[in-house]
């Protein structure tokens, strides 16, 4: 091909096609994320909508908190531990250059109960129970199984939907006070018994310094991100079938797992600093 | 039940009455996805009580023709009615309220396979009704000895062959007792002595329960021993919806290829001459 072939013939004509078909994909991008949001916007409200609505079916809900909440505990109670264990190695090595080694179990505490806490609990919450929720209602939906309760007059928001929103946020907060009693205690191996700050000292510190807005911002954030957790986790999965880049087979139901735990993480980044900056 | 008197019953159903009630009509029904329009003006009638068999090559529309009638897509243009009722127009509840007369054995079956088999099937009557667990009981076990399934009541779907994934899904659909019963290939992947176990069981339990049915199938010849009325849909259009016997004498240039093309040289097993022969 020769070099004059590439010259458009009418440079104006060619600059405006270029803008039309730029123009167009940028729409069409923003109607897909519009529509996507008017979607789990519409999903979040029918599921919120169906936990607060009678009848009440505790075994369910019993069930969800058995497998969001319990389930999860292990993994809480050592990361819990190990971040509180950190914490309290990298605080001390700090506060003793200020001389206030003293001021290691107000630190500790200070840390997990308004933000490694809740944070850190929630993203390991995605890893284990959201991934799992995603997969589970993704292949219901591939093998037409939501289709089945559909058609069984089972309202699949109801059913399916309402006791793990329930579940995740009765789950989270407890799961996140786990997390913070065990990363204290993780703090206090560390800087009292390996490292020698005074046992006294280190729960004095931390009585003083704590107040009831610490606790309450934790508590905040943990139901936030056990409800941004399940939202994510369920709806992905519910309409996993919608997927632009198709939901269908095992490599769909993997591809769209792998987009919730993405995005239920980063939504929990960014709902931390939101609800920060809106508490502080 | 005897194939004598399989076949009385069958031969009743093939008198057409003319004061039959309309259990759903389907009223210019477009649908397309995409660019691609699926169904083209889709008119059919199901009379109640009758077995209204819908034919056609793989890729016609016969399963968007049938998720249409459950309310689980909404055609573009035109009405589905069920019982008079427009599906398009009904509110949520209201279209639950259409479901409760539905019973569906899908493709796949879609039983839930996290769940074992009597709770599978006593599924709907925990989630609609307020029956005791010992009517359940009663009534789920009825339904699967109607079935002749024994001993399965604690196995999960993914231990049992395909057929009698069958009979549980039939089982489910029917333990509602509904009014219409949609079947979506319910042949499917079965053998050949698997196939006339389902269409026998189906027999059986429409004598008894009475129900309205919808099969799609390509299961040709042996389907339209059971229908009263056979549609083909083809290219997203209904070429006609008449009696099998009209169907195979139809001078319709599409009816007649599709015919010529399923219904040529059939080899059967002597078994299987003797149930198409005795069902007739």
């Amino acid at each position: 091909m020769s070099k004059q072939d590439n010259v458009p013939k009418n440079p104006a004509s060619w600059l405006l096609g270029k803008l039309a078909t730029s123009l167009e994909r940028i729409g069409a991008e923003s109607l897909y994320y519009l529509e996507q949001a008017g979607r789990m916007g519409i999903f979040l409200f029918a599921c919120l909508l169906n936990a607060i609505r009678p009848p009440y079916k505790l075994f369910p809900i019993v069930r969800q908190i058995h497998f969001i909440g319990y389930r999860s505990i292990f993994v809480i109670l050592f990361t819990g531990t190990f971040t509180g264990m950190v914490l309290a190695l990298q605080g001390y090595y700090t506060l003793r250059k200020f001389g206030s080694e003293g001021l290691l179990g107000s630190a500790v505490a200070l840390s997990l109960l308004r933000e490694l806490g809740p944070v850190i609990a929630a993203l390991m919450v995605v890893g284990r129970a959201g991934s799992a929720i995603c997969a589970e209602i993704g292949i219901m939906r591939n093998s037409e199984q939501i289709d089945a309760l559909e058609c069984m007059a089972i309202d699949p928001y109801k059913y399916l939907m309402a006791p793990k929103f329930i579940a995740g946020i009765v789950s989270m907060p407890i799961l996140t006070f786990v997390f913070d009693v065990a990363g204290i205690m993780g703090g206090y191996v560390v800087g009292v018994s390996m490292l020698g700050v005074p046992g006294g000292t280190y729960f004095q510190e931390m009585y003083r310094s704590v107040v009831w807005a610490d606790v309450e911002m934790g508590l905040v954030k943990s139901l936030v991100f056990g409800l941004l957790i399940i939202w994510i986790s369920a709806a992905k999965g519910y309409f996993l079938h919608l997927e632009r880049s198709g939901g269908f087979g095992a490599e769909g139901v993997s591809r769209t797992t792998t987009s919730a735990v993405v995005l239920a993480s980063v939504a929990i980044l960014v709902w931390d600093y939101l609800i920060s900056a809106i508490l502080l | 039940m005897s194939y004598n008197e399989t076949m009385s019953f069958a031969e009743g159903l093939m008198v057409n009455s003319p004061q039959k009630n309309i259990a759903i009509e389907l009223i210019d029904v477009d649908r397309s996805f995409g660019n691609q329009q699926v169904l083209k003006k889709i008119n059919l009638v199901v009379e109640e009580g009758t077995t209204t068999v819908i034919v056609g090559a793989s890729g016609q529309g016969k399963s968007v023709m049938l998720k249409h009638m459950l309310g689980l897509l909404k055609p573009d243009n035109g009405q589905v009615l069920v019982y008079g009722q427009d599906l398009a127009q009904l509110r949520k509840a209201q279209l639950k309220e259409v479901r409760k007369d539905y019973g569906v054995l899908f493709q796949n079956v879609a039983l839930f396979d996290s769940m074992n088999i009597f709770d599978n099937v006593a599924l709907p009557l925990r989630e609609r009704t307020e029956a005791s667990e010992t009517e359940i009981r009663a009534n789920v076990e009825e339904k699967l000895a109607l079935m002749d399934l024994d001993g399965v009541n604690e196995k999960y779907p993914a231990q049992l062959s395909g057929g009698m994934k069958k009979r549980v899904g039939l089982a489910r659909a029917l333990v509602m007792n509904p009014r219409i019963v949609f079947f979506d290939e319910p042949t499917t992947g079965l053998d050949v002595s698997k196939s006339n176990e389902i269409y026998r069981l189906f027999h059986r339990t429409q004598k008894r329960l009475q129900y309205t049915a919808v099969i799609v199938s390509h299961d040709v010849p042996k389907i339209f021993k059971l229908a009263d009325r056979v549609a083909l849909i083809s290219d997203g259009i209904i070429e006609g919806s008449m009696s099998p016997e009209e169907f195979q004498l139809s001078d319709n240039p599409t009816i007649c290829a599709f015919v010529r093309e399923t219904m040529g040289p059939i080899y059967c097993s002597a078994d299987e001459e003797k149930f198409i022969h005795e069902t007739v």
